[in-house]
């Protein structure tokens, strides 16, 4: 009876989730990779996030803003509190207004989110052809499996096929919904310098920037799954004992 | 002398439970102890075959308690303001003190809520707990589910995100099909002319308020449950105090189990997967400029999308002529497919309840499930090509469903029933022996 429950539950569940499936599509299904960060068990690979988030700052966040992050918040991925300071020291973050009325510029605090690179959305606007290069804050969750999509978008620029025809500042990538993206590739072998030594191979950087931009749009979920187990294991409890004192008082009249 | 009688002589009222001491005190002023016990306790008696699928009643039950109590803390955080509302949202996310266990537990709380309905439902058709004479139960359950649809609807709307606005544009934008003054009650509902500020904030007011109807209707249900007590796998009137068991301690502890289950399984999604239930599209904050190329509600309003858009223009076939729009039979369909469980009672002619001794009503059962799983599927796909096609069997189906049982409900050659509860569960005790 149970198990026609969980069925029953399952396969309703399956239904739903059928929906977000790539339906229409010119659509490449983006590769599966295995990360660390997957799984009941999963983590955060801390490296690999300091990595990315080099990435992000010397490559993506010329366009890209990441505006539900403060500088503060780095300190989750193993930045100390001063490597934190003096990084948000060298963003200028406008402030005010002050006494005289004016808006003013000043260094950056650890309490201050990371600034947008456009004045407003129609300056982004106006840079890109009228596209907007969305915030990077929430995109692993706003994109259907987005840490496999992220990555394969970064990596999976290639030749034109003939039957596409680019309009003046387009790009081709199978992986974006239509195939056509005002977003040129943006990474190439060895464009970053990473401090550990990492070879900074496309993949590599992409695998890593994936690896920051997943904490950024969950930056609790250590601490969910970590709960989640706890959870878990006292709901088996205590289902285990009520089964038991369910069939130790059902024994009375069976 | 009269003031020295002890309160149960005075009363005339002797309660078992009643006693001494401070309970005795509170039970003589507000009997709310023996009320308990009549209502959930040993003074309860309950038909002795009740099976798991009757564990689905307290598990919603819970359910309610669970939305009601995280929505609370929920509305101390969230900003019901266009420009906010999003930013509110990720705030409890990232800045609220287990602000992402509230909001993912009353996310998956709404799917889970549904599912345990919708199960508990099932459980209600497939062993006739409609029929007389629980008519009046079976209404305020169909009222509950109303009242749950526009609360989750309204809910679905507030961290307004793309496909909160968006779907709140499709279904708000439904009213307008209505002939003559659709368009002024859609400008009323939206309190403007577009989905905009006002909508939302009215959203935020009446999904605060509604859960507290849905209690009102939920105490009303538990009520109306408790004049003839629950209905069983047989289906038969319980007869003798021998068909009956007092409800606690036996169902008391199998709720509990069942309640068990149902949070191993609502943590699994809470913790491991709580996005899993949505869509990507709503962690994009909404824009009215930018429509998604597929606006899908939640997983439970899908049956329901696939009957709205799978209704063809109604008219004189080879013609032009068209008496009912496609939109309009749609909303018609959509709502029609609900409200016809008001009726249910009296289209099931059948004097046996339980479809365990009616063949043909069972196989019609499964076929209808299969029907609602089926357009479900199809709510879930773009109405195009073959999706269409099989959405428009399905609904067709969904409606001969009614039709087919009113027809075999009255001819239908039933199996016979066992002369008793007791008599049918010693029978069985002895099989298993």
């Amino acid at each position: 009876m149970k198990k026609t429950v969980l069925l029953i539950v399952s396969s309703l569940m399956t239904l739903g989730v059928a929906g977000l499936a790539y339906g229409e599509s010119d659509q490449k299904r983006p590769h599966k990779i295995d990360w660390p960060f997957e799984g009941v068990f999963g983590t955060v690979d801390k490296q690999s996030a300091q990595r990315g988030f080099q990435v992000y700052k010397e490559v993506c966040s010329a366009c890209h803003s990441l505006n539900r992050i403060a500088f503060r918040n780095l300190q989750d991925l193993g930045f100390s509190e001063a490597e934190v300071k003096s990084l948000a020291a060298s963003y200028q973050v406008a402030d005010g207004p002050n006494d005289a009325g004016d808006m003013f510029q000043r260094p950056g605090k650890p309490s201050d989110y990371f600034p947008s690179p456009y004045a407003n959305e129609n300056a982004g606007r106006a840079a890109h052809n009228g596209a907007l290069p969305p915030d990077l804050s929430l995109i692993i969750k706003a994109r259907k499996d987005g840490p496999n999509y992220v990555h394969s978008l970064l990596t999976g620029y290639g030749p034109v096929p003939p039957d596409v025809q680019l309009a003046d500042g387009q790009n081709y990538n199978p992986y974006f919904p239509g195939g056509k993206l005002m977003m040129p590739p943006p990474l190439s072998d060895g464009q970053v310098t990473y401090a550990d030594g990492t070879p900074a191979t496309v993949d590599q950087m992409a695998r890593d920037v994936v690896t920051f931009l997943q904490w950024a749009a969950e930056p609790e979920m250590e601490a969910r799954k970590q709960m989640g187990i706890k959870v878990m294991i006292y709901l088996a409890i205590f289902t285990a004992f009520m089964y038991v004192a369910k069939r130790n008082i059902w024994r009375r009249i069976h | 002398m009269d003031m020295h009688m002890n309160p149960e002589q005075k009363s005339g009222r002797k309660s078992q439970n009643s006693g001494g001491g401070i309970k005795g005190w509170i039970e003589y002023r507000l009997p709310i102890f023996s009320f308990l016990d009549h209502s959930l306790g040993s003074q309860y008696p309950a038909p002795r075959n009740l099976n798991y699928w009757w564990n689905f009643g307290s598990i919603a039950g819970i359910c309610l308690v669970m939305q009601i109590l995280t929505g609370l803390f929920l509305a101390m955080h969230y900003v019901p303001h266009g420009t906010m509302a999003f930013d509110s949202v990720e705030s409890i996310m990232r800045n609220v003190n287990y602000g992402w266990l509230l909001r993912y537990a009353h996310a998956v709380g709404a799917s889970m809520f549904f599912v345990v309905v919708y199960i508990h439902i099932f459980r209600g058709i497939y062993y006739g707990s409609y029929k007389a004479p629980r008519e009046l139960l079976w209404w305020f359950g169909i009222v509950i589910l109303l009242l749950m649809m526009a609360t989750a609807f309204m809910g679905y709307v507030l961290p307004w995100g793309q496909m909160s606005f968006w779907g709140a544009t499709v279904i708000t934008n439904l009213f307008s099909a209505i002939p003559g003054v659709g368009e002024s009650i859609v400008h009323w509902l939206w309190g403007g002319f577009a989905v905009d500020n006002p909508t939302l904030n009215r959203f935020y007011a009446l999904h605060f308020v509604l859960p507290f109807v849905i209690v009102a209707v939920v105490v009303l249900h538990i009520w109306a449950l408790h004049v003839h007590g629950s209905n069983n796998p047989l289906g038969i009137d319980v007869k003798t105090p021998q068909d009956t068991i007092p409800f606690h301690p036996y169902y008391t502890i199998k709720d509990c189990l069942g309640f068990g289950v149902f949070f191993l399984i609502f943590s699994w999604f809470v913790f491991f997967a709580p996005n899993s239930l949505g869509d990507p599209d709503n962690y994009i904050p909404a824009n009215p400029m930018i429509t998604p190329p597929h606006i899908v509600p939640e997983w439970y309003f899908l049956p329901f999308y696939a009957i709205l858009r799978s209704m063809p223009d109604i008219g004189i076939p080879f013609t032009d002529i068209v008496f009912v729009s496609s939109k309009l039979a749609g909303v018609v369909g959509m709502f029609g497919s609900i409200l016809i469980f008001f009726f249910l009672p009296w289209i099931d002619r059948g004097t046996v309840r339980s479809a365990a001794f009616r063949p043909v009503t069972k196989l019609l059962f499964w076929l209808f499930l299969i029907d609602c799983l089926v357009l479900g599927f199809v709510g879930s796909q773009p109405p195009e090509g073959i999706y269409l096609l099989i959405g428009r069997i399905a609904l067709a189906y969904y409606f001969a469903h009614f039709v087919m049982l009113w027809y075999i409900s009255r001819r239908e050659k039933t199996l016979p029933l066992p002369e008793s509860i007791s008599k049918a569960v010693l029978a069985s005790a002895d099989h298993h022996r």
